[in-house]
């Protein structure tokens, strides 16, 4: 389980703190999944960075009673200069996997043939997203975090990796936040609704497409 | 004050340890990957560029005859003094604006700030301490440089250098992080302590009223006491063991609290 406790979160500038969450207050069970719908700038990323523990709240509570994966197919903590699998060897060791085993698995999964033995710096940005997907797949997680629309390579890659995660892995929590409620309905047994730091929770998803999509017509 | 519970805490500290151990040695495989890649002489480099440093300072001083206050020959005073330049001042600089280019590390969460401070600092130790035993060994073999006389005192004083290394790398580093000054400072800073470290120089050639003033400086005790291990009943050493475990431990109070600053208020891209 999952559970954030009026998490407060707030962000340095140089005309002061900014709040960025209020009192958000969330709980996500295993096997559960919450989709979180906001506009741009509602705080959907730090909400996810929170919860993966990457950056710590400013007050409040944040419990983790099962693994979470860090955002999905996030490709940043790639060292440039090192071959795609030495990146997976990285990657493993930090989480206590045995790399070895989990080659077999990228080489298929990421396409990338003899590439994977190359420089990340000399991959296309699709390449990168390809092996960031594979590398988010090696360890294994009780929730996963999803970060927008994992749109990976191609509409048959994409399909694979929709396929890997919420086929394979169907039995496992995730959070998706996204501002595309079609992926929301799609993939979430429940949502709520984040609106300039404030989390708004809905007893089904109707009831929050209804408050995001009031929310996106005043806006527009 | 936020309240962060993980799944790890209810496993306690042994479970946190091995993690931690298990954490510092990617960082510390994936710094050397990327720091000597696997062409050439690959992560040999670990230990010969601070060889060749040392190598470089002892053929300098050795041509220009540098005096330095004793009768020790040349060779033995530059692999003991800058080995231990090498420690105090390096392990620093290789802490100075660490986090920016490893801050998308941080998305795994059981890689903390320190880790990546750490896993620099054991590699950046593991390298002086692996050219010095070389150079001495090396240099003994061809006669230049007698072993030491109290090999556990040198270690000792190795280990006192380090710690003091890893102290004010890890207060410098992280606070680089919250002021760039602190690097353009640091820079000049090491520069100008170089002379003064006692590693081209005998304490005891010093005027007594010098003496006093470059005590003042922990590594200066470091040395001494290394230069003691090393030659023993050829020179007489100034240094006082609780002076410079006081500063070290001081350093690392400052350092171990800077850190966990950056840790909370770090904010990722």
């Amino acid at each position: 389980m999952i559970r954030l406790t009026n998490v407060n979160k707030d962000y340095h500038t140089r005309s002061g703190p900014v709040r960025v969450l209020r009192d958000v207050n969330l709980t996500v069970r295993p096997g559960e999944r919450v989709g979180i719908l906001g506009r741009n700038g509602a705080g959907k990323s730090t909400l996810i960075r929170l919860v993966s523990g990457a950056e710590l709240a400013t007050s409040g509570i944040v419990e983790r009673r099962m693994s979470v994966s860090w955002p999905l197919a996030f490709g940043g903590a790639f060292q440039g200069s090192l071959t795609g699998l030495d990146n997976l060897r990285v990657i493993c060791r930090i989480y206590g996997v045995d790399p070895d085993e989990r080659v077999a698995f990228v080489e298929d999964f990421s396409e990338l043939g003899l590439y994977l033995r190359e420089p990340v710096k000399t991959y296309s940005s699709g390449m990168r997203a390809r092996l960031a997907f594979a590398l988010s797949m090696v360890i294994d997680f009780d929730c996963f975090l999803i970060d927008e629309i994992v749109a990976v390579g191609d509409a048959r890659f994409h399909a694979k990796c929709n396929h890997e995660l919420f086929v394979n892995r169907a039995d496992r929590a995730m959070i998706i936040v996204s501002h595309n409620a079609g992926y929301i309905r799609e993939h979430c047994s429940r949502a709520a609704v984040l609106e300039a730091g404030h989390l708004q929770h809905s007893d089904n998803l109707d009831e929050a497409f209804d408050l995001y999509n009031r929310q996106t017509a005043v806006a527009a | 004050m936020a309240t962060h519970v993980d799944d790890v805490s209810t496993h306690g500290l042994v479970e946190a340890w091995r993690i931690q151990r298990r954490v510092i040695w990617a960082l510390l495989l994936r710094e050397i990957l990327t720091r000597y890649g696997r062409h050439n002489i690959g992560f040999l480099w670990l230990f010969v560029e601070p060889m060749l440093f040392t190598l470089g300072i002892t053929a300098l001083w050795s041509a220009t005859k540098a005096v330095h206050g004793s009768h020790l020959p040349i060779v033995a005073f530059a692999v003991t003094g800058y080995s231990s330049v090498l420690l105090w001042r390096n392990m620093p600089s290789r802490c100075v604006m660490a986090m920016p280019p490893n801050l998308g590390l941080l998305y795994h969460r059981n890689v903390r700030p320190i880790d990546i401070y750490l896993s620099r600092l054991i590699l950046e130790a593991a390298g002086a301490g692996i050219a010095f035993v070389v150079l001495v060994i090396f240099f003994h073999f061809i006669g230049w440089l007698a072993l030491p006389e109290n090999v556990l005192e040198v270690i000792g004083a190795w280990l006192m250098l380090a710690w003091m290394g890893t102290g004010l790398a890890l207060f410098i580093g992280a606070l680089s992080e919250f002021s760039e000054a602190v690097e353009k400072l640091w820079h000049p800073a090491a520069y100008l302590l170089f002379p003064l470290s006692g590693a081209a120089f005998l304490v005891d050639a010093l005027p007594v009223e010098a003496q006093h003033y470059v005590l003042l400086l922990p590594m200066v005790h470091g040395v001494e006491m290394l230069r003691q291990g090393y030659f023993g009943s050829q020179i007489v050493a100034h240094y006082s063991l609780s002076y410079m475990a006081v500063w070290n431990a001081a350093l690392t109070l400052l350092g171990l609290a800077q850190v966990r600053k950056v840790s909370m208020t770090l904010e990722l891209e």
